[in-house]
Formats: structure tokens, sequence, C-alpha cells
């Protein structure tokens, strides 16, 4: 097994080459190396899933060599894989395989093409590290090396100031976030002394009983990184900026692996959250919370990759809804499902993107059907995987899972049951809203150009994935089957559920599916929800959320700047300089060359002195 | 001896320089570069000798070598190399070697003499980071700072006089202070001991009255913080870093500022034990506010260099921070900031020098859209952006990520506050990207990409940080033996923040 250090060093190798001969290789070589060093590194994961399903390994650690190691402190470059990272890296390269062949046909006309598949491949490797390190602080190196790809990616067409400014944005809002989980290392580091991820789960529930301050402090900042990588509350801002990007990078990037970082830290660090309850919840009403806003403003947006970028911030909070209810394979679950879906349609909308000349303004699309069946019908998948249409997706056993047990497990609440059902029907809603506004009613801008067999082929097999793959786990009530929670089960806890009948079970899905149909029949017939006009400019600016960060630290910490731009401190010695220099003046001002002047200086200096002898003497 | 060619052959190979300019006026270069390449080559097949961990734990000293001078009064020409001087060393002739590659184009006039100021600096440079004489500190301490002078006011640009004359004041304003406080603890410790001696090793030991200490320790200490430099004696530096020609500014803020850290290190920690302890926490908030405050200051900036030089007071904050924590993980972590802010900040000297000879201009809003034309330098500025603001995988990441874990042992709420200055950094640092490569281009620039000696130049910059942020263990090696000599201090009592009574 010692080859596992082959998935990530493929893609820093190609991202390497690309880099170095960038411009000396040609388009096609540029596809082969970008595509084939991801497509290497997938059938590697495929070959090591292989060894793990069989049940020969059950976890493998690679050292590959010492980081750093200062006395007691010890942090190495080591790879571990098991069954929690196996699935991430699985989706990560062969999604990512996917994405980067539907690459080489969106990007084909673009001048920078090389430079793309550099990123795109740095990014697969940092994004393997985030999930492979056994440590960390190595995770944070990924965890970092993810935001910048994610942000060299989402400028990648740099000549438009705005495209900056959203990357911009994306790296330093999420960077809050790291700076938490930046102070959760270093209080880990002082607690347990190590980074190790096994030594510190080992040592958490020995060194604090559940609740402890310091354990929900570290729990609660760790809580911070994840939802800034994940754009969860508060800091979902910039995600929707974020589609500044090419759509590839929109699967990739935004949909199907980096933003669910949050999500594997959690996960990963599961021990650590189950001791600290208040974190915990939290995980789960920032994920309720997260899943119903981003909702809302899902359904007002007209520009398509918008509308998906919201509804990514609100799948994500279902899966911190299952972490926080402790339902933890089910996260994964949903994980695993959503990168396939949420890249299906993000390419497809891509397709659809190119094909209509850069217009990303559903209400100037429509009509699509049958001028391009092939990504219509993809996308209607890609949609009822989305929305959970019972039995056939697979987003319907992921999120049908998540919607029960955020009730029925022991951390679960009725409320939360709500609003992951709430949450149910306004994604039928909105995503039903966009296969009406796009692809029925009258065409409003002629299709000039069909994807290819690069960007379609990917579709297809994303499209299968986005059926077959809720399969791997059924509910009690449909077969029950946990192929995908007994594999995680050595790394991820059971649930455990409490109470809950089948018959109960069956109303909750029943129920949710009914709202999934109700949500997509109020679509067909009305394509809009009776709105009030301001309250619909609030939710599509996002909750007023910008608006507020921009008042409360933008514009001071701007402010502030702009008026101290000279420095302040500079002043005073300036200053200093410039009283030297007038008492020079005033000084050299004597020395006149008037003899008067210098007697009568010298009478009254001899007064003065004189004065001074005699009151000394007198006053006493 | 070893040591002593060490700061001989600069010194020598300057006059030479100076002498033979007469002649031809490209000879100066070759010799400067040769000199410092020698030098390099010495030094860092030493540390490769050494790179062993067993071999670095038996003792601290590698070499030492002492001459009598001046024995009436207790001065010997005495030097000393551990591990933190030697990569110190390393890291003085690898940017040596780089500032006279920069200097190739740059230096037109006076090249003689211009070469002659660059090896007395650096040799000066070397000197104060071998000296265990203090006495012979002082001497070399001044060495650097007269060249220097002349460097930024003979060769700068537009306002290269008052930043000159700015930068001396300042620097001998607070070398004063250190000259006063050395002679201090010369009279305190002959009065206790009865022997007068300047030597580094016996001063170590002297016993100080708390009051005395502590007011010997703040000569030292301000004479170091001007030259750190940190808030409030900072002024200087944007105006000399900008105003200084590149190779100027690379080695003020390559090795320059290290001297004031080093300085730190190796004699006020290690003197003044209780005293330090007494101040660390305040000076550990002095630390946290130059981060915030540098930082906040660099993203106003519209200068590139202007820009650069207040990362730079952001940046040598995080020393500040983690010399006082007082925990070898701080400690190693200050020894690496050393060695990579002055990689790094070094590289976006040089990039901004290059930049200048291109286009004539530092104004960053002059810029803009210079990727198209200039892409490989475009690659080489997101490195040292990403390292400036501590990307993990380069080795500023490491240096800001072991002072932050050591400080926060010791003063939790004020390294929160340093952290918060991860964030800061990404906001000036992205935006020197953006200003500079991307956007929009105002004219059609017909630019040349990075000239053969500039990718000579830069690809060794970049190896070393990278290699730095993934291997940083022969670093680490290399300070480990130096790291007990500064904890060597009495056990802290728990002094109160309170000015209590003395008698």
């Amino acid at each position: 097994m010692q080859w596992i250090y082959l998935i990530p060093a493929l893609p820093f190798l190609g991202a390497l080459i690309l880099i170095l001969f960038s411009g000396r290789i040609g388009k096609m070589g540029v596809s082969l190396i970008g595509c084939g060093s991801i497509g290497i590194a997938a059938l590697i994961t495929g070959i090591a899933g292989a060894q793990f399903i069989s049940g020969n390994v059950q976890s493998f650690v690679l050292p590959l060599w010492n980081w750093m190691q200062i006395g007691d402190f010890n942090a190495g470059i080591t790879l571990n894989l098991d069954p929690l990272s196996l699935a991430f890296t699985f989706v990560i390269t062969f999604v990512g395989f996917l994405i980067h062949v539907y690459s080489t046909g969106y990007m084909a006309d673009d001048p920078d093409f090389s430079r793309f598949f550099a990123c795109m491949n740095l990014f697969v490797g940092a994004m393997l590290m985030l999930v492979l390190a056994d440590n960390l602080l190595l995770m944070y190196f990924g965890w970092e090396g993810v935001g910048l790809c994610s942000y060299l990616l989402i400028g990648f067409w740099y000549k438009d100031p705005a495209n900056g400014a959203a990357a911009r944005k994306a790296f330093i809002v999420t960077r809050v976030g790291d700076t938490a989980m930046a102070i959760a290392l270093f209080m880990l580091v002082q607690h347990t002394g190590s980074l190790q991820l096994s030594t510190v789960l080992a040592k958490a529930p020995v060194l604090w009983t559940t609740g402890d301050t310091t354990v929900v402090t570290i729990a609660f900042l760790l809580l911070g990184g994840a939802v800034g990588k994940s754009a969860q509350l508060p800091l979902q801002t910039w995600l929707p900026d974020a589609m500044a990007g090419p759509t590839p990078v929109s699967a990739l990037i935004h949909a199907a692996t980096m933003v669910t970082a949050g999500v594997y830290l959690i996960a990963r660090t599961n021990i650590l959250f189950t001791l600290s309850p208040a974190a915990q919840a939290t995980v789960a009403i920032v994920g309720a919370v997260t899943l119903l806003i981003a909702g809302c403003s899902a359904f007002v947006q007209t520009d398509i990759k918008r509308v998906l970028a919201y509804s990514t911030i609100s799948q994500i909070g279902y899966m911190f809804l299952a972490l926080g209810v402790g339902a933890w394979s089910a996260a994964i679950f949903h994980f695993i499902t959503h990168a396939f879906f949420k890249a299906l349609l993000f390419m497809s909308a891509g397709a659809i993107i190119v094909a209509l000349h850069h217009e990303q303004d559903m209400f100037k699309m429509g009509g699509l059907r049958t001028k391009l069946r092939g990504v219509f019908i993809v996308f209607l998948i890609g949609s009822a995987s989305l929305a959970a249409l019972p039995f056939v997706t697979a987003g319907f056993y992921s999120k049908d899972q998540i919607v029960w047990l955020a009730w029925t497990s022991a951390q679960g609440h009725i409320a939360y049951w709500l609003a992951a059902l709430l949450g149910a029907f306004m994604t039928a809603m909105y995503t039903f809203r966009m296969v009406f506004l796009v692809f029925y009613g009258t065409e409003k801008t002629h299709v000039h150009h069909k994807p290819g067999n690069s960007m379609m082929i990917p579709l297809y097999i994303l499209a299968v994935l986005s059926t077959i793959a809720g399969f791997i786990e059924l509910p009690h009530t449909l077969g029950h089957l946990t192929l995908l929670s007994d594999f995680l089960a050595p790394v991820l806890p059971a649930v455990e559920a409490h109470h809950g009948s089948a018959a109960m079970e069956w109303t909750s899905q029943g129920i949710a599916a009914l709202l999934s149909f109700l949500g997509i029949y109020l679509m067909w017939r009305f394509l809009s929800i009776p709105v009030v006009d301001g309250l619909k400019q609030y939710w599509k600016s996002g909750w007023g959320f910008d608006a507020a960060y921009n008042w409360i630290f933008v514009k001071p910490f701007v402010y502030l700047a702009r008026i101290n731009r000279h420095d302040i401190i500079d002043r005073l010695y300036t200053g200093l300089a410039t009283l030297t220099r007038s008492l020079h003046r005033m000084m050299s001002a004597t020395q006149s060359g008037i003899l008067r002047w210098y007697i009568m200086g010298i009478v009254m200096g001899a007064v003065v002195i004189l004065s001074v002898i005699i009151w000394r003497q007198y006053a006493v | 001896m070893t040591l002593f060619l060490f700061i001989l052959i600069p010194i020598a190979g300057g006059l030479l320089a100076w002498i033979t300019a007469a002649w031809n006026k490209e000879l100066p270069r070759w010799i400067a570069l040769l000199v410092m390449l020698f030098e390099l080559v010495l030094a860092a097949s030493l540390w490769w000798q050494l790179d062993d961990a067993a071999r670095w734990s038996s003792d601290q000293w590698i070499d030492t070598f002492q001459r009598p001078w001046m024995p009436r009064f207790g001065i010997s020409f005495s030097l000393a190399m551990d591990g933190l001087s030697l990569l110190m060393l390393v890291l003085t002739f690898f940017l040596g070697t780089l500032s006279v590659l920069v200097s190739w184009n740059e230096i037109k006039e006076r090249t003689g003499f211009f070469h002659f100021n660059l090896l007395f600096v650096l040799g000066g440079i070397t000197g104060v980071f071998l000296t265990m004489d203090l006495f012979l500190f002082y001497f070399f301490w001044e060495v650097m700072l007269i060249p220097m002078y002349f460097l930024i006011g003979i060769w700068g640009h537009a306002n290269r006089t008052y930043a000159a004359f700015k930068f001396f004041i300042f620097t001998q304003a607070g070398g004063l202070l250190m000259l006063l406080a050395i002679l201090g603890l010369y009279f305190v410790h002959a009065h206790s001991t009865g022997v007068f001696t300047f030597s580094y090793f016996e001063l170590l030991d002297t016993p100080l009255e708390q009051n005395v200490g502590r007011w010997l320790m703040l000569g030292f200490l301000i004479a170091f913080i001007v030259k750190l430099p940190a808030i409030p004696f900072h002024t200087w530096l944007p105006d000399a870093h900008t105003e200084a020609p590149t190779a100027g500014s690379v080695i003020l803020a390559g090795l320059l500022l290290k001297t004031g850290a080093y300085g730190i290190l190796r004699f006020v920690i290690p003197l003044f034990p209780e005293a330090s302890h007494f101040f660390a926490p305040w000076i550990m908030l002095l630390g946290a506010v130059g981060i915030l405050y540098g930082g906040k200051l660099a993203y106003a900036q519209t200068d590139f260099k202007r820009l650069v030089a207040y990362t730079s007071v952001s940046h040598m904050g995080f020393v500040l921070l983690g010399a006082f924590a007082f925990n070898a993980l701080a400690w190693q972590g200050v020894v690496m900031q050393m060695i990579t802010h002055g990689i790094s900040t070094g590289a976006l000297f040089m990039i901004a020098g290059s930049l200048y000879e291109r286009l004539h201009t530092r104004e960053l809003g002059k810029m803009g859209g210079l990727w198209p034309a200039l892409p490989r330098m475009g690659v080489v500025s997101m490195v040292f952006v990403m390292a400036s603001l501590g990307l993990p995988g380069l080795g500023n990441f490491i240096a800001e990520f072991l002072i932050l874990v050591g400080s926060w042992q010791a003063q939790p709420v004020i390294t929160i506050a340093a952290t918060i200055g991860l964030v800061v950094a990404t906001i000036y640092s992205l935006r020197i990207m953006q200003k500079i490569f991307f956007g929009v281009s105002h004219r059609e620039y017909k630019l040349p990409d990075l000239s053969i000696r500039e990718g000579l130049m830069m690809a060794p910059l970049v190896i070393a940080i990278i290699w730095l942020g993934v291997y940083p263990q022969p670093v680490i090696n290399a300070v480990k033996p130096t790291i007990p000599a500064i904890v060597q201090a009495p056990p802290v009592q728990p002094v109160p923040i309170a000015i209590h009574p003395t008698k």
C-alpha cells in the first residue's frame, strides 16, 4: 500500500509540470497531463478502495517524512487512508477527473488553458492532502492550499476587477474561519501536546469530561473554521460571489469538494464534538438555519449559477444538521450524493451557459428542452436528485436519512425535523423553478453551439451516479441496507436513534415526498410564489449579510487605513524635528552680530544669575 | 580562524573592489559576487557537515576565535559561532550574493564605491552575528550602519537624503543607548566581581540588582527594537526601504532588521533574564500591536516598496511576540521567521526592483494587468505574496505557526490579537497581486518577462522558501542547542504587572 502516496503526489506533479512548462506542451499535452494525473490518482484510489472493501485493510498510515519536530511536539508529512478519508478521496479523484475531462471541452478556447489546469491540479492535490492528513497541521496545509486554489480559480478571468474582488472576498472570509481553526490548534497543542489526530482523539475523553469549557471552546473554534470553508452561517457570504469563476471550478471546488471540507473536519473530530454538547447543538442549529435562509435566497435568484450556489449552501446545511444530531455517516452519505448531483447540475448549467454565449440569466433562457436534449435530460436527473424525488434518486435516500434522524436521533429535535422538511419543500421549488425557466416556455436566446462529447460524457456518467449512488444505504422501511455506514463504522460512531417506529418513518418519508411533489406542482402552475418585493430583494441579496459586514468590518477598516495612510506616529518624529529646527532658528536669530545685543545679553544673564543667588540666600 | 575569515574576506573584498574600479567598472561586481559566493559556500558547507541532530545536541558552540585586543580595558577580539549564528551567516551570504546580482544592471555609477559599501555592510553584519565581545559588537553595529547610510544616500531614489538621515539618526540614537547600557553593565560587573571585561560569556553571570538590570535591559532592548523595528520606533523603515536601491532594500529588510532580532535573542534575554520576564507581557503586547498596526498601514500604501516595508513592521511583530514567550516552540519560530522573512521580503523587494526597471514607477495605481505581459514574474510574485500571508507549505507559515503556538501558552489573549493579524496579512497581500498583476492594464505593455539573470536570482529564493516550508528540520536542528542558553533564566517568579514601590 506504499503507493498511496501517489494519490496526492500525481496531481501536485501535474501542477508542477504545467506551471514550469506552460505554453511549451500544447493544448493536447496540457489536457493529457491535467486529466491524466487525476485519472491515474482515481484509479489508484479505486485499487486502494478494493483493498478496503475486500477487508484486507482497515486503515493505512504512511509516514513520508518528518515535517517538524521540536521537543515533544511533532508533526509529520504522514498520510492516513481510512474509510472516511477513502470516501472523500474517491469523490475528489473520481468526480475531479470527470470535471477535468469536461473542462477540456469547456475551456477549449481559453488562452489560459494551461494555467487553468495547473490550478485545478494543484487544487486536487491540496484537497487530497486535506483529507489524507493524519495530523491537524497537515490538514491545515491542505485547508489553506485549497483556499489558495479557490482564490486563483475564482479570479481566473482576472481582467474583470469584479472577479478579483470575488476571489479576494472568498480568501479573506474563509481566512477568518481559518484563524479560529488555528487557535483551536494552538489550544490542542497546549492541552494534548500533539496535533496527531489519533493522539488528540484518544486523549480527549481522558482529559476532558463532557461539557468541559476547554473542549467546548476547541470545538467551537473548529466549527469556526468549518463554517468558513463550508460557507455556513455566518461566513456564507463568499460562496455566491465565488460563481465568478469558470463553471467547472464551481462544480469541483464550490460544490463537490472544497466546500465540504468543514463537514470532513467535524466528522473527523467527532469525538471532540460529542464531548461538547453545546458546540454540537450549534452545528445542528447553524445547519438548520443556513439551509433555510439559503433556500429562500436560492428561490429568488435570476442567475442560474447563483441559484446553484445558494442551493449548495443549503445542502451543506443539511450535512451540518446531520453532524449536529450525531448522524455522522448520514452527513457523509449526503456529501457523496450531493457531489454527484451538484457537479452534474453545475456542469450542465455550464453547458447551457456556453451554448448561449455566456448567458447566465435564467429569464433570458427558456425553451431549451428540444434544442439541448441531452443537457435537458441530465439536468432533469440532477434536479430530481436535488429535489429528492422519492425512490429513484440518490438525493432522496441521503436527504431522507437526515430528515428522519434530525428528529429521532439522541440529539435530535422536532424543530430540526420541521426545518429539514421545509428546506426540502423549498429545494423542490427552487430546483424546478430553474428547470421550468430554462427548459420550458419560449426560446429567448439562440443556441449557437452544442456541447461536444468531452463535455457530455462526464455528464452522463454523473447522471447515472446521481441515480444509483443512493442505493448504498437504504432506510429501514425500504430494504434497510447499511453499506456506507458499515464501511465508515471504524471511524464514525453509529447514530444513536432512540425513538421512532416504522410507521412514523413512513409518515416522515411520505410527508417529505409529498412536499417535493407539491413544490414542483406549485412551480409548474405559478413559476413563482407571491413574495413581497422588498422581501424578495432582501432574500436575493442574501439576507443583507454583505451589507452588514460591509458596514461593520470593511468600511471602518478602509476608513482607518485611509485616514492614517501617513502614519500618525511619524508625525511625532516630524514634530520633534520641526521643534528642533525652530529652536535652532530662534537661537541663530540671537547671533545677529550687533554688539549692543551681546552686551545686553551678558548683562541680562548676570542679573538673572545674581537674582537667583540672592533669592536662594534669603528666601529660605 | 574560519570565523575571522568570514569577516575579513568581505572587508578585504570591499577594499579591492573600490581600488580595482579605477581600471574597470565591471570588475567590482565580479569581485563582490565571488566574495559572496565563496562565503556562502563556506558557511553552507559548515551547515551541511553539521546537519545531524546528534552532533547538534552535543555542544552549543561550533567554533570560537579569540585574540586580545585592548586587554587593559578587558576588550578582546572574540568571535564564536553556534547554530543560530551559522544560520544567520548563511542567510547573510545568500542574500548578499543576490544583492550583488540584483545591482548588476541597476547600479551604473560609482560601481567601485557601491560594492565597497555593500561588502562593508555585509562584513559588519557578519561581525554582529559572530561577536562575543560587547565592545566589538558595538563596533560592528556601527560598521554596518555607515555604509548603509551611503548606499541609501547616494544610490537611492528621489527622496534619498531625507531617508538616509532618518535611518542614521534613528539607529544611531538607539545605538547610543545601547552603548550606555553596555558601559553600565561593564561597570556593574567590575563593581561586583572586580574584573573589567566586555566578554559576553563573563557578563552573562553578572549579578544584577533588580532595578539596575531593568534599566540596562531597556537600553539594549530599545536599540534592538529600533532596528527590528517595533512600533513606535518603526517610522525610519518605510522611508529607508522605499528610497534605498534594490540591493539596499534587500539587505535592510533581509538582514539589518534581523540583527535587531538576533540581539534580542543573543543579548537581551540571556543577559537580563529577570528583567526580560518582567517586561515580557508588555513587549509581547507591543509585538501584537505592531502586527496589526503594521498590517493596516501596509494595506493603506500606494507605493509598492512602502507597502512591503510596512509588512516588515507587521512581520517583525511576530519576532517580538515569540522572543518573549519563553518557550522552545516560539523561539524556533522566531529564528524561522528571521530567515523566512529575509527571503520572502527580499524577494518582494527584488520584484519591486524588476518592476521599476521596466515601468519606472513604484506606484500601485499605475500598474495593473501585468499578468499577460509578465506571467513568470506573476507566478514568482504569487509565491512570495502567499509566503507573506503565511500560506502553509511555505517557510513563513512554519515560523508564524510556531510563534503563535508558543506565545499562546504564555499569553493567550495577546496571541488572539496576533492571530487576527493573519487576516490582515491576507487583505494587504492579496491587494498586491490585484493591483499589479490582475485587472486591466492601463496601456499596452510590451515588457520583457524575467530575464535569465532575474530567473537565476528568483529560482533559489522560491526553492528556499518552499524547502523551508516542507522540510524545516535542518533549521530547527541547528537552533536547538542555542535554546537552552536562552532558557537559562532563573525560574520565573510571577511578577504582577503593577508598579510596586521600590526602595
